[in-house]
């Protein structure tokens, strides 16, 4: 409880005393550079993988004759959108950017720049984690868009080179019975997950007390709060946005 | 000038620091000195803010640093400069930004000023031509020097040294607290540093706060400590053998 309490507290202070809106701007431009930028490649990776997969496994697990294998088609893109581009990648995420950003300021911690920047009269919170949680929230859904697609492509891809389904069942598939809703739940869920892996993976470096170990101590703790936090908020967002 | 006045504070019902009043006048190298674990730390992070003391007072030229409003408790703050024990340099940026980042984030300064600023300080503590450098490419010395920049670069009256020899060679120890004497007089700032370098104290010690055992036992100055007659300063002074020879020389 305690430290939840300290976790509120910590998110009250972002937007205590805050520098200028031009150094905000400068920073946060260049977060999204390290955290939008620099994870378009896992994420392409990753995206591309699971869709061929998930293609796979449906076709695998497709055995009746009655049903039509475009449905294939119709469940990846379901899936992909509304799970597997959001939640997959967030997890991903944190595994990149979460650590990152704990390491990093648990580093600044335990070499007593946080102090530096508190000596000079600065809001250390709000200069050093705010463009963060920001750049978090600005990058991330255009991540799980650009998933969501690669993971379409990953299924196709899959039909292509694979027989399990012919490409035109599978784009057939991807055509039937599309609710744009899904769209809007998937980014819904993004900015979410962003939210919570950065400020969780930031709260976690920040308060790093210690040495190079309690540094390696708070990203894995970073990463795996992350994860869990994901998870539940899933599965909140589902009940609330489904019903 | 600061003032502090029955200052105390404890971790986990530890006392670190108890009932410490002290004054710390401009233009003078005022040095905390104590063992390890004394509390002189403490009483640093107390003064700078990074604490807050349970009791007592910290006047800034007659302004409460404790208790003051959030004005000025930050005009304050932005007087401070401070060189922390490791140089405390951000990693990310090269010495010149390291130097400029107070002025970037604190002043409305043209880029064509805080320039004049970075190369005056630069070249004030001797690190000219060094302005490309990343912190991870020069010594540990070099380091103390730009942080010596960083914490003078907005014209800071106060000017706060955690342990600025540690790690260093004592050549190098000596040039520090030269530089830092000869900064302290030339601008008439309040400099208080902690250490526990005999060679400090007998070189700049111009006015010397003692703590022992969480309390301030003596202050005084250079020339006085070695005939203080409190047998704990003396164990503390007089550790090493060539402070012994020295006392049975003078």
């Amino acid at each position: 409880m305690r430290r939840i309490g300290q976790y509120i507290i910590f998110l009250g202070a972002l937007f205590r005393n805050p520098e200028s809106f031009r150094t905000y701007v400068r920073l946060v431009f260049d977060e999204c550079v390290y955290i939008g930028w620099n994870s378009i490649l896992l994420v392409t990776l990753t995206s591309i993988f699971i869709g061929a997969v998930m293609t796979l496994q449906t076709a695998y697990n497709i055995v009746s004759p009655f049903i039509p294998k475009s449905v294939i088609g119709l469940i990846v893109r379901e899936t992909t959108i509304s799970e597997l581009a959001p939640t997959i990648t967030a997890i991903v995420f944190a595994g990149k950017i979460g650590s990152s950003i704990a390491g990093n300021l648990g580093t600044m911690r335990i070499t007593e720049q946080i102090d530096a920047l508190e000596v000079m009269g600065i809001n250390s919170v709000s200069y050093l984690v705010l463009p963060k949680i920001v750049a978090s929230i600005i990058t991330y859904p255009l991540l799980v868009i650009l998933a969501a697609f690669l993971g379409i492509f990953g299924g196709y891809l899959a039909a292509e080179f694979t027989s399990v389904v012919s490409p035109a069942d599978f784009v057939q598939g991807l055509k039937t019975m599309f609710d744009p809703y899904i769209i809007a739940f998937a980014l819904i869920k993004s900015v979410v997950f962003a939210f919570a892996i950065s400020s969780i993976s930031a709260y976690m470096g920040f308060y790093t007390k210690g040495g190079a170990l309690e540094v390696g101590q708070a990203s894995t703790k970073a990463v795996t709060m992350s994860c869990i936090a994901i998870l539940m908020c899933d599965f909140i967002l589902a009940k609330l946005l489904l019903n | 000038m600061i003032e502090i006045s029955n200052i105390s504070k404890s971790f986990d019902g530890n006392t670190v620091i108890e009932d410490i009043s002290a004054k710390f006048e401009p233009g003078k190298t005022s040095l905390i000195i104590g063992a390890s674990g004394s509390g002189k730390s403490v009483l640093l992070k107390n003064m700078v803010g990074l604490l807050k003391p349970e009791t007592g007072a910290i006047l800034y030229n007659g302004r409460d640093f404790i208790n003051g409003n959030r004005d000025t408790i930050t005009d304050i703050r932005r007087e401070i400069g401070m060189l922390f024990q490791g140089g405390a340099l951000f990693d990310s940026k090269n010495v010149e930004q390291n130097i400029k980042f107070p002025l970037d984030i604190l002043t409305k300064m043209s880029e064509e000023e805080k320039m004049d600023r970075v190369n005056f300080c630069l070249q004030r503590v001797k690190l000219e031509n060094t302005n490309n450098k990343m912190p991870s490419e020069i010594s540990g010395g070099m380091q103390k020097r730009v942080g010596i920049a960083r914490a003078i670069v907005n014209n800071s009256k106060y000017l706060f040294c955690d342990e600025p020899n540690s790690g260093l060679d004592p050549q190098t120890s000596i040039q520090i607290d030269r530089l830092l004497q000869e900064i302290t007089d030339e601008f008439q700032i309040t400099t208080i540093i902690v250490t526990h370098d005999m060679n400090s104290v007998m070189e700049i010690g111009e006015y010397i706060l003692f703590i022992c055992n969480s309390q301030k036992l003596w202050e005084g100055n250079n020339q006085d400590i070695i005939h203080s007659g409190v047998q704990e300063l003396d164990d503390f002074v007089f550790a090493n053998n060539m402070m012994r020879k020295f006392r049975e020389m003078s």
